[in-house]
């Protein structure tokens, strides 16, 4: 299994956020996100300057085997999307913490508990048991 | 737990995805169900199928019997080692089961029925069985595998024993052959060339080492299952089932009405829906934009009344996505389909969409 990247933030939804230097904030899906749905065909991305609130639908990828809603972990202002998962979603699937980002985010509320990387492995091996 | 072929750890060990499918334990995917795709349309890819159930038929009635028991006709089977699609129909018209059958010799059968309806089948099969001098043989000992793609007999055949080699690689398509040990036969759930290949538990991982070594790549269900929606080839429980006929799922085809006294289960329910011109079609839909169709979405035709996607997915050949659909009666070249709340655009085509690593629709 592979390591998790020790400098970002995890959700239970299998959600990674990194925290930018310019305040915004870049979020994923995780590797055990990516693996679980398999090979990505399509990503539906919101549009630049939407405002998403936590908990909200924020995107939606789908796979070979199903589509998934993934949520906004944080409150804020859409900054930028990754326009290159347009034409090959499946960069989530080979580099989920990478190239694969999805939206980047001007939050505008307070921080929900996330979990680092030791804690969200701990979850993850939590669902395995 | 679920149900283990004897190729299970060999999937394992190999880093399969494994799921249930119908109370067994299987491999999805190796690492990429796209790539496993694409493998089989250009190249070779062999699939466990070792779940599928397999059922030998032999007495001095297996024609007759089975020819009440499928809607479509052994008795057009001739020639030793032919096969035939045909669907198990109850009383009132609708599917227990599509299947194979091979002739094998006179008397003998072998039919290949689905994995997650042996029960059923077998149970259907049986009770049938019991007003005709036959006999009916589970052979749950066997294994099952199919090598499909272009290059998958060629490659194949340098693992097969010498003295049916020849043999094996002149069979036509739609053909099979008893091969000592091995039963092999030139039909597949691909829409590509192929074999499909029976033979004992003990000799499976041996022959599937022996075929990944000769290049041919290990594929999951996940790949046969967008492979054969490419190849617009019904799959059981999704496109047909016990309350839907042939003739609502596009297997109008696999009935045979001729000869007129041939009594076959459902013929008279079938007779009836077959005059009628409200009945449902069934065909193919090409998603104009981006956007995947799903099982069940729910398909508007203007003015006329609503349809349903039976098997929907993204064809990695096309680079869309493409559907099975149950439809109104009527000539319509378009139609809207319910994505998640959003009504997109959608091409009413027909099938197949992909045949021997060739589209076959206008994109």
């Amino acid at each position: 299994m592979s390591e998790l990247p020790g400098d970002l933030e995890y959700t239970e939804e299998h959600e990674w956020l990194r925290k930018e230097d310019d305040g915004t904030v870049t979020i994923g899906i995780t590797d055990h996100a990516q693996s679980a749905l398999g090979d990505l065909v399509y990503v539906e991305l919101p549009e630049v300057g939407q405002e998403v609130e936590s908990g909200g639908e924020m995107a939606v990828v789908e796979s070979v085997k199903a589509a998934s809603d993934v949520y906004a972990p944080i409150s804020g202002e859409i900054v930028a999307v990754n326009d290159e998962l347009a034409d090959d979603p499946e960069r989530i699937n080979a580099d989920p913490y990478g190239d694969g980002w999805i939206v980047r985010v001007k939050p505008t509320g307070d921080d929900a508990n996330m979990m680092d990387s030791f804690a969200y492995q701990e979850f993850l091996d939590g669902l395995e048991e | 737990m679920g149900k283990r072929t004897p190729l299970y750890q060999t999937h394992v060990d190999a880093g399969a995805k494994i799921v249930d499918f119908g109370g067994w334990d299987m491999p999805l995917h190796y690492g990429s169900q796209l790539e496993e795709h694409q493998f089989v349309r250009s190249g070779a890819g062999v699939f466990d199928v070792s779940h599928m159930t397999v059922v030998d038929v032999s007495g001095s009635e297996s024609m007759a019997f089975l020819q009440k028991l499928f809607a479509n006709d052994v008795g057009r089977l001739k020639e030793k080692g032919k096969a035939l699609y045909s669907c198990m129909l109850n009383d009132q018209g609708g599917v227990v089961d599509d299947l194979i059958t091979y002739y094998l010799g006179p008397g003998r059968y072998r039919v290949v029925v689905n994995a997650a309806t042996r029960d059923k089948d077998m149970a259907w099969i049986n009770a049938e069985a019991a007003s005709f001098d036959v006999e009916i043989n589970e052979r749950p000992g066997l294994a099952m595998m199919a090598v499909q793609g272009p290059k998958a007999r060629e490659l194949a055949a340098t693992v097969i024993e010498n003295q049916w080699r020849d043999a094996a690689l002149a069979l036509k398509p739609f053909y099979g052959l008893e091969a000592g040990e091995l039963f092999i036969a030139r039909t597949g759930y691909t829409g590509e060339d192929g074999w499909e290949i029976v033979l004992p538990e003990a000799m499976a991982v041996g022959y599937w080492q022996r075929f990944v070594d000769a290049g041919i790549r290990p594929c999951g269900l996940g790949a046969r299952d967008t492979l054969r929606l490419e190849a617009g080839m019904n799959l059981y429980g999704s496109d047909m089932n016990e309350t839907i006929s042939p003739l609502e799922a596009g297997l109008g085809w696999t009935i045979a009405w001729d000869p007129a006294d041939r009594n076959f289960n459902g013929r008279g329910p079938l007779t009836a829906m077959r005059e009628s011109d409200s009945r449902q079609k069934f065909a193919g839909l090409l998603l104009e934009g981006k956007g995947v169709l799903r099982d069940h979405m729910r398909v508007v035709v203007e003015g006329l009344a609503d349809g349903e996607i039976t098997s929907g997915g993204f064809s990695p050949t096309l680079g869309r996505s493409i559907a099975m659909a149950r439809l109104p009666a009527g000539d319509y070249g378009s139609a809207k389909v319910d994505v998640r709340g959003r009504m997109l655009d959608a091409r009413v085509v027909k099938m197949p969409f992909v045949r021997n690593g060739k589209i076959q629709i206008e994109l």
